[in-house]
């Protein structure tokens, strides 16, 4: 071992004193250009847990229907940051907020607006997948709408229908739907957990670590489905797979201790970053 | 040979399996002694009780004093009543207290629930019934099934409410995510979801609940009273298995002597498939898991 050159560990502890952590404006390389919808356009927006501050003054435009991927180190706050996009940060009790945070214009945390609304425009897929235990196939799919008050047996069925296609699910459930939803594989119960959030007609997708408990071959499915989405749907998703976050997505965001550091077109972030903390984490030399 | 030093010697051996012998024989016989009362109970119901009970049992009321035969069909009727009355009380104070203390109230609130619903669960019962006959009996003007029904429902109340919460507490985190990230308000989400998904636990906390109720006595002294004949009309004293055999085994007669061994073997019968369910639902559940 200590033959070795530089342990990583050594490296990592030691990074934060050597670089520079002021933000970074001159990523405004990467900002889309101002023909280009934008689904969220965050300013100045920083999160305190207590009184520990999780995200700093981050100011981002993420464009609509692309797939626009956050990576960085555990810990630096991208998980916070896509929880904040649909107020599901909120479950934590003690957490604070400053800054401004649109979703197609609308402010995300103006007087008045209800968590509840907003997460129906802003769907979010979790890390492990979690279909209803006691909802069958179908069930779990339609719950949303369920809940909110659909009740025409025409439309729910047409949904059903649609989202389990998008969601690439469905000519294999398609003589099954009444099984339960937790009869189904690994890779199988998170497309439903996407087919789910679909159903609810959302107009954005936030996906947190949607792969990180799936097998290389559900992986590609999965990823393989954000490709498609993107035609619809604005897509956000945070990953620890740099591999990940270079196939399937056009933007990256890059995160690092509460802070974003460079954002840009994936394909500039992963061959010619701009900043030494990003070239250091995306060539896999930290984090 | 060159001994081992990880052999003991041989007397050490032997002392040292005497000592295993005799802690392990004192622990079979403490598990026997647990179990024992249980199959003490079940063999003298049987053994007094069991050539008592006949198709009469169930389907007649109870004989005049001096006539010999009669059955406890009014009792068995009433113990099912008040059940079935208690439950209305019961079950939705219990488990809406429960949701409360599982999803709502502060670390401060719950502290103090938990706290009261622990006391309340010491309560002597005979209690309940002096709380229910100063609320009901007394302004009412006289004992019923209503009085009896709501002194065995508070007595479920904290029951049903602890283990309520306990369920609730188990169902993991992520579901409630899933159902919030839908846009479902925060009410349908623990309402329906939360709830469906602990289900068979809530109901098996209900059904100890129940068991535990059933064989209570002293909250029915006064407030059912007890009945001989059958109760239509609930604002009447009405008649239950565990006052029944209360009122025959203090009487002088044989025959009611019997009848009371025989109502025993009954309640003790149905306390028993009470507990029988709520292992069949607690299996289960934990297959499902």
């Amino acid at each position: 071992m200590s033959s070795l050159p530089e342990a990583p560990a050594a490296r990592q502890a030691s990074e934060p004193a050597r670089v520079s952590l002021t933000p970074q404006p001159a990523a405004a390389a990467g900002l889309p250009v101002e023909s280009e919808e934008v689904a969220f356009d965050i300013r100045n927006f920083s999160l305190w847990y207590g009184a520990r501050q999780a995200l700093m003054d981050v100011t981002i435009k993420i464009p609509a229907r692309k797939v626009t991927a956050i990576i960085g180190p555990s810990g630096c706050g991208k998980s916070t940051f896509l929880r904040a996009l649909n107020r599901m940060h909120e479950l934590t009790p003690g957490t604070r907020l400053e800054g401004s945070l649109r979703h197609f214009g609308q402010d995300l945390y103006g007087p008045g607006v209800e968590a509840v609304a907003i997460r129906r425009r802003v769907g979010m897929v979790f890390q492990k997948s979690n279909p209803f235990p006691t909802m069958s196939i179908a069930e779990n799919v339609l719950v949303g709408l369920r809940l909110n008050g659909v009740r025409d047996k025409a439309v729910l069925q047409e949904r059903l229908e649609k989202s389990l296609h998008m969601a690439a699910l469905w000519d294999e459930v398609k003589d099954h739907l009444n099984r339960p939803g937790t009869s189904l594989s690994g890779g199988q119960q998170q497309r439903l957990c996407i087919a789910r959030s679909l159903a609810v007609q959302p107009q954005t997708l936030l996906m947190d670590e949607p792969c990180s408990a799936l097998d290389p071959l559900a992986t590609a499915k999965i990823e393989e489905l954000i490709q498609t989405l993107r035609q619809d749907y604005t897509v956000v998703i945070v990953t620890h797979n740099m591999q990940q976050a270079a196939r399937c997505s056009d933007r990256t965001a890059f995160f690092y201790m509460g802070r974003l550091i460079e954002y840009g077109n994936t394909r500039n972030m992963f061959t010619n970053p701009s900043n030494p903390q990003t070239e250091a984490y995306v060539s896999g030399r930290f984090g | 040979m060159e001994a081992s030093p990880y052999l003991p010697s041989e007397n050490f051996a032997r002392w040292r399996k005497v000592k295993s012998t005799a802690v392990t024989a004192v622990l079979v016989v403490c598990a026997l002694a647990v179990i024992a009362p249980l199959f003490l109970v079940i063999y003298f119901l049987l053994v007094n009780g069991a050539s008592s009970i006949d198709m009469n049992f169930f389907t007649q009321l109870p004989k005049p004093t001096g006539e010999s035969g009669g059955g406890m069909a009014n009792a068995i009727v009433g113990t099912i009543t008040l059940l079935a009355m208690a439950s209305i009380i019961g079950v939705p104070l219990g488990v809406f207290g429960g949701i409360y203390l599982a999803e709502y109230g502060s670390d401060r609130a719950n502290d103090w629930l938990r706290f009261a619903a622990d006391v309340l669960n010491g309560v002597p019962s005979i209690v309940w019934g002096m709380v229910a006959w100063l609320m009901l009996v007394v302004p009412l003007k006289g004992f019923s099934a209503y009085a009896g029904s709501v002194a065995l429902g508070l007595m479920m109340v904290p029951l049903v409410m602890r283990t309520t919460e306990e369920v609730l507490v188990l169902v993991p985190q992520s579901y409630r995510e899933a159902a919030l990230a839908l846009g479902v308000a925060r009410w349908k989400v623990i309402m329906i979801i939360v709830v469906r998904t602990a289900l068979k636990g809530i109901a098996t906390g209900v059904i100890v609940a129940l068991a535990r109720i059933a064989g209570e006595t002293a909250p029915l002294l006064f407030t059912a009273l007890g009945n001989n004949f059958w109760n239509h009309n609930l604002k009447e004293p009405i008649a239950a298995l565990p006052l029944q055999i209360y009122a025959y085994a203090i009487s002088p007669y044989d025959d009611w002597h019997r009848q009371a061994w025989a109502g025993a073997l009954v309640l003790m019968a149905l306390i028993l498939a009470l507990n029988i369910l709520v292992r069949v639902l607690s299996r289960d559940r934990n297959q499902q898991n």
